[in-house]
């Protein structure tokens, strides 16, 4: 049974390589210190559809992605390494979305889409860290949903069986199709990039980006629609702009503070046992621990 | 990290004028992309791609490769029921580049390879290498591929090109017990059986990398009571056919990620590959072509390592109250290295060009016939291909193992410990100067463009370029050089005795490298300054005393001197 995927990804950025220039003086991200890359979470997740497609031949992947433009260089990646087709959900409108105006924006182009058995998405991304668009995703899909997928195991006769990482262990459970999985850390690594879709996909382009000065291939564009990544603007999905965006979201950030830790605000134990129990006793007060 | 995007030297002769040419060729003026959707449209993308693959390889090497050359290493092969289990880390690395679709680099699209050139081939086992020489062995053997190509039935390429790309592996089944170096004695058994109409082989081979591989290239003796090359075919044998084990895997100094087995033929069915009795003469002499610049590629991978470990370990240790690299014993060592590295990267890409524009016209020829201009240019690049690959293999593999033991020098005791890089890649280099031919046999393959004065009219035209007037006084410098070179060969020229010609060739063979690499590292830094000229004042000075060195001795050998020593 050949399956119809949906992999959501995001671009973020690298946050596990934080210069001192990643900070702005306002306590917000400085993007250009940063180079923007596939969210690792959701690498994970393209991985977990690869293996689906290769046991079911047949399947096709597509990555959707909401972004601003230059998120296209995420599709292409996303190309290079296995995926079938590319969405660039992409609108001004858009701009400035919490976890809900994001789940909902994706859902209207997933809608778009129409057809899929499985949604794939990293468990969280490493900017905002939420892991909440995911399961907001399925529940506006209506749609049953995993969490925290370390791999799905087979799907057989409309139904998953999956391997879902618990704090001690792992839990094998069934669900049934169409169903969202969030792929977490301990699942398999992404495949490399593959050098013969290397050579065909670094001509992927959205329309905007074909019509561009410069580019060489539209003969090829033309002949091999892979090479056409999709972008659609709100109006394109259908969507409710007074849920998208800034206006859609209901998250209200009331500040934000750059906090620079001091020497004397630190605090010195010595190894003895009664300063560690001091310690430890502190820490769960606070709920740093426990 | 980024094996690819940190080496400036290898992005600069990615951009070498020459190229242009060569890929022109490879791709038939770009008429594939009509057919392969992954084939380029111009010159301009070609390169483009051959950047962006380079940069996939860069930071595969970098980032999984080189961490797992180490419990590849102490892991090591292993052998049950005549088969080889390859370390982990091997196998990981193998899959992850069946993955990445780098097993079939330099066969055509229609076998389901990328179709690259030879240059780029190497620049991509230089990266490959320079994280583990060992992996880059067994990478490296989808080489072999390119024999069944240029002689095998159209039949074996369709059966066997296609699997070699999709990632299975190969080994040269040359060497036995007792025929090393001397290839004409192999005694590997060849029959052929009218019943069955087909080929079976009989005996063992030794040494052989790779030796339980899927497919076999095999030198057999086709030709009973023959004793010499002439009763010599080369065979393809198959892993499948069940007939080949592996008896033992030897326990090597070095390269221990890259099985060495001795493998029993027990009555396995083969094809021949080609003409019979074509072996040794023709295949074989064309295999070891391509496995010399593989290993001199490989010995470039480990000097550029091992001047990177000790580079870094030396900006970074502290003695007498300073970091070690401002000692001037220390700079002296490690500026040093990255001169002779740069050297013979210089020469293993002028040698790559000349043996990737040979294959071309090769390829082209057997399309169509040949102009009298192409077929007279063909047989310059050939001519210059087989002169230059002995020197890079014999120079450079002598390059990584003066790299790799100054690395450990640099390191100083903590450089003879396991813990450091720079041990292992001190037992890795070991056997670049011994394996494809020794440093000895490259001298033999060399000399008679030595003697024939091809070396001398080769330099004059390097060196009839025009340079920027900084590097002017370099240029006389090396003339000056070439002409002590052209005297020393005069005078054992001169000495009219085979014994003192054979005895001294070494050292005619190390006047002509010595001027030829800085010969080209000169055009190089007339490319681009920033990128080679220091590089080049600190290579021309060793050359120089090297050079000194050689004619001294030259100058004041008299055959006399031969008699005292004990045979």
């Amino acid at each position: 049974m050949s399956l119809n995927i949906i992999v959501l990804a995001k671009q973020v950025p690298d946050t596990r390589n934080v210069g001192a220039q990643a900070m702005n003086a306002d306590g917000t991200i400085n993007r250009s210190a940063l180079p923007a890359i596939f969210n690792p979470d959701d690498l994970g997740a393209l991985e977990q559809a690869l293996q689906l497609k290769e046991k079911h031949p047949g399947s096709h992947v597509t990555v959707l992605t909401m972004g601003p433009r230059r998120a296209a260089e995420l599709l292409r990646e996303a190309l290079y390494r296995g995926a079938d087709e590319a969405v660039l959900l992409s609108d001004s409108a858009f701009a400035g979305a919490d976890t809900l105006a994001t789940s909902y924006a994706l859902t209207t182009a997933i809608c778009k889409i129409g057809k899929y058995d499985v949604v794939l998405c990293g468990r969280q991304a490493i900017d905002g860290d939420t892991a909440q668009v995911g399961p907001q995703v399925a529940q506006q899909l209506g749609i049953p949903q995993v969490t925290y997928v370390r791999k799905v195991q087979a799907v057989e006769d409309g139904t998953a069986i999956i391997e879902r990482a618990i704090e001690n262990g792992v839990e094998l459970l069934k669900a049934p199709l169409p169903l969202l999985l969030t792929v977490d850390g301990t699942a398999s690594p992404c495949r490399p990039r593959n050098a013969y879709r290397l050579l065909r996909f670094h001509r992927a382009a959205t329309a905007q980006e074909q019509a561009a000065e410069g580019y060489k291939y539209s003969a090829q564009a033309q002949a091999d629609e892979a090479l056409t990544i999709k972008e659609w603007t709100l109006a394109d999905v259908g969507g409710d702009a007074s849920r998208c965006g800034l206006s859609g979201s209901p998250t209200k950030v009331k500040a934000v503070t750059n906090i620079v830790f001091k020497a004397k605000e630190s605090k010195r134990y010595t190894a003895d046992s009664e300063q560690i129990k001091s310690l430890v006793a502190e820490l769960l007060a606070n709920h740093t621990i426990g | 990290m980024n094996y690819y995007s940190d080496n400036k030297a290898l992005q600069h002769y990615l951009r070498h004028p020459l190229l242009q040419r060569i890929v022109a060729m490879k791709e038939r003026d770009y008429v594939h992309c009509k057919e392969y959707d992954y084939a380029p449209v111009d010159f301009a993308e070609a390169v483009e791609g051959y950047e962006q693959v380079l940069n996939l390889v860069g930071e595969l090497c970098a980032e999984y490769v080189a961490p797992n050359a180490v419990r590849t290493e102490t892991e090591g092969p292993s052998v049950e029921n005549g088969r080889v289990i390859y370390a982990p880390g091997t196998e990981e690395n193998l899959q992850l580049f069946r993955q990445a679709g780098l097993m079939g680099i330099s066969l055509p699209r229609k076998f389901g390879g990328l179709n690259f050139p030879t240059a780029i081939f190497t620049m991509i086992q230089d990266v490959v290498c320079r994280a583990d020489a060992a992996f880059g062995n067994l990478w490296g053997l989808q080489d072999c591929a390119t024999t069944i190509y240029n002689f095998g039935s159209p039949e074996q390429c369709a059966a066997i090109l296609p699997r070699i790309c999709a990632g299975e592996t190969m080994s040269m089944d040359l060497t036995e017990p007792d025929a090393g170096s001397d290839l004409q004695s192999v005694r590997l058994k060849a029959t052929y059986s009218e019943e069955d109409g087909c080929w079976y082989l009989d005996g063992v081979k030794r040494f052989i990398t790779n030796g339980d591989s899927d497919v076999h290239l095999v030198l057999a003796r086709s030709e009973e009571g023959s004793v010499d090359g002439r009763g010599l075919s080369l065979f393809i044998c198959e892993k499948s056919c069940g007939k080949v084990h592996t008896r033992r895997i030897e326990e090597k100094m070095g390269i221990h990620g890259s099985p060495t087995c001795e493998i029993v033929f027990d009555h396995a069915p083969a094809e021949l590959c080609g003409s019979r009795k074509m072996g040794l003469i023709k295949y074989v002499m064309s295999l070891m072509n391509g496995a010399r610049l593989g290993i001199a590629t490989q010995s470039v991978a480990i000097a550029q390592a091992a001047y990177e470990e000790a580079l870094a370990y030396a900006r970074e240790r502290k003695q007498f109250g300073k970091t070690i690299i401002n000692l001037p014993p220390v700079y002296d060592m490690v500026g040093n290295m990255q001169a002779r590295l740069d050297a013979a990267r210089s020469l293993l890409y002028e040698t790559a060009r000349n043996v990737d524009m040979n294959y071309q016209f090769a390829d082209l020829a057997r399309e169509r016939t040949l102009t009298p201009e192409e077929r007279a240019e063909s047989k310059t690049f050939s001519k210059r291909a087989d002169a230059l690959t002995p020197i890079i293999k014999g120079m450079g593999s002598e390059i990584a193992n003066r790299n790799a033991y100054d690395a450990v020098q640099v390191h100083g005791g903590s450089g003879y410990m396991r813990d450091y890089v720079c041990e292992r890649l001190y037992r890795d280099a070991r056997i670049t100067s011994i394996y494809e031919g020794t440093t000895q046999l490259q001298v033999v393959a060399a000399i008679r463009y030595a003697t024939s004065g091809f070396y001398t009219q080769l330099l004059q035209e390097y060196l009839a370029a025009d340079v920027p007037a900084a590097l002017q006084p370099m240029k006389e410098r090396i003339e000056a050089m070439v002409a002590a070179f052209n005297e020393a060969l005069d005078k054992v020229q001169a000495l009219e005795n085979q014994e003192a010609l054979d005895f001294l060739s070494r050292r005619i063979y190390e006047l002509a490298a010595y001027c030829i690499m800085s010969a080209l590292l000169l055009l190089d830094a007339a490319a681009d300054e920033e990128l080679f000229s220091s590089s080049l004042a600190r290579f021309v000075a060793i050359a120089e005393s090297e050079v000194a060195a050689h004619t001294t001795y030259i100058k004041n050998f008299t055959p006399e001197l031969l008699t005292q020593y004990n045979k």
